[in-house]
């Protein structure tokens, strides 16, 4: 859905930029369109609070689907004896190691909390721009909370 | 022929089968986090044989295979969806989806000797 809405915004901007470059014959039909005021200012283009949330979606999966082998070697690890089970325990002591843990958690939390957002979605919960806009901010809020939490239990 | 080959990669070559398999894979996924994070803390501070014993319990044995499958799945969809929207290049985006397919298949297996084998 948000690659629909940046493809069309693309083609608006090359159109846009085209028709101020060469007002010509072949893109007469698009004339009306370069008469607009013409935003490409890339510190004042701000993406709605929606698409940030969505995109964050995606970045917190990949980055997720990135930490995968860390998560089964550590869970390996600490399985495999007592020993092993003490060698895991002291590392997360290591304040280094807590702030890739909490970087870990608030991937995490977010795309626990987006989903959840994205099924009550599906199922026609706060799907009119408002509620929409409103639950994207508190879905990232709460996920920095909830890892601003684990970051004071962890310390 | 390589025009057409847009969702060969896909879990289940079906859109609307691969929505409903990432909805219900998430609510496992959901399920089994929030349950490990509740365990971990309500255990706090955490040893090796309450741990273990929990690992080696047989219905949580299923549950993380349960988990396992569903992150295979999940990502799978996850990761086709990422993949064929910035990658165009058919054969670039084939051989990166098939070599993340390759990845998560060797995860599911990891993890399956991790939570079955001798612990």
């Amino acid at each position: 859905m948000l690659k629909k809405v940046q493809v069309i915004c693309i083609w608006m901007l090359i159109k846009r930029i085209i028709c101020r470059s060469f007002s010509c014959g072949p893109l007469k039909g698009l004339q009306s369109v370069s008469k607009r005021p013409i935003n490409l200012n890339l510190l004042t283009i701000r993406f709605p609070i929606t698409a940030i949330a969505s995109i964050l979606h995606r970045l917190s999966g990949f980055f997720l689907f990135l930490i995968i082998p860390a998560f089964l070697a550590v869970l390996a690890l600490s399985l495999r004896s007592p020993e092993a089970f003490f060698t895991v325990h002291t590392c997360f002591q290591h304040p280094l190691i807590k702030l890739i843990l909490l970087g870990f958690l608030l991937a995490l939390f977010y795309h626990l909390l987006a989903g959840i957002r994205h099924l009550l979605m599906d199922a026609g919960v706060a799907e009119e721009l408002k509620p929409a806009r409103l639950s994207a901010g508190v879905v990232i809020v709460l996920a920095v909370v909830a890892t601003g939490l684990m970051g004071i239990y962890l310390w | 022929m390589v025009n057409k080959l847009t969702n060969v990669t896909s879990l289940s070559g079906n859109g609307l089968r691969d929505w409903l398999i990432q909805r219900s894979t998430s609510v496992i996924l959901a399920a089994y986090i929030i349950f490990l994070l509740g365990y971990i803390i309500s255990h706090s501070p955490l040893d090796y044989v309450t741990w273990q014993h929990l690992f080696t319990h047989f219905s949580m044995r299923l549950f993380s295979s349960l988990f396992l499958l569903s992150l295979f799945w999940h990502a799978w969809i996850g990761m086709w969806t990422i993949v064929t929207d910035y990658i165009k290049p058919t054969s670039l985006r084939l051989m990166t989806q098939l070599v993340i397919i390759i990845a998560l298949f060797l995860y599911f297996i990891w993890g399956l000797v991790i939570f079955w084998g001798t612990i």
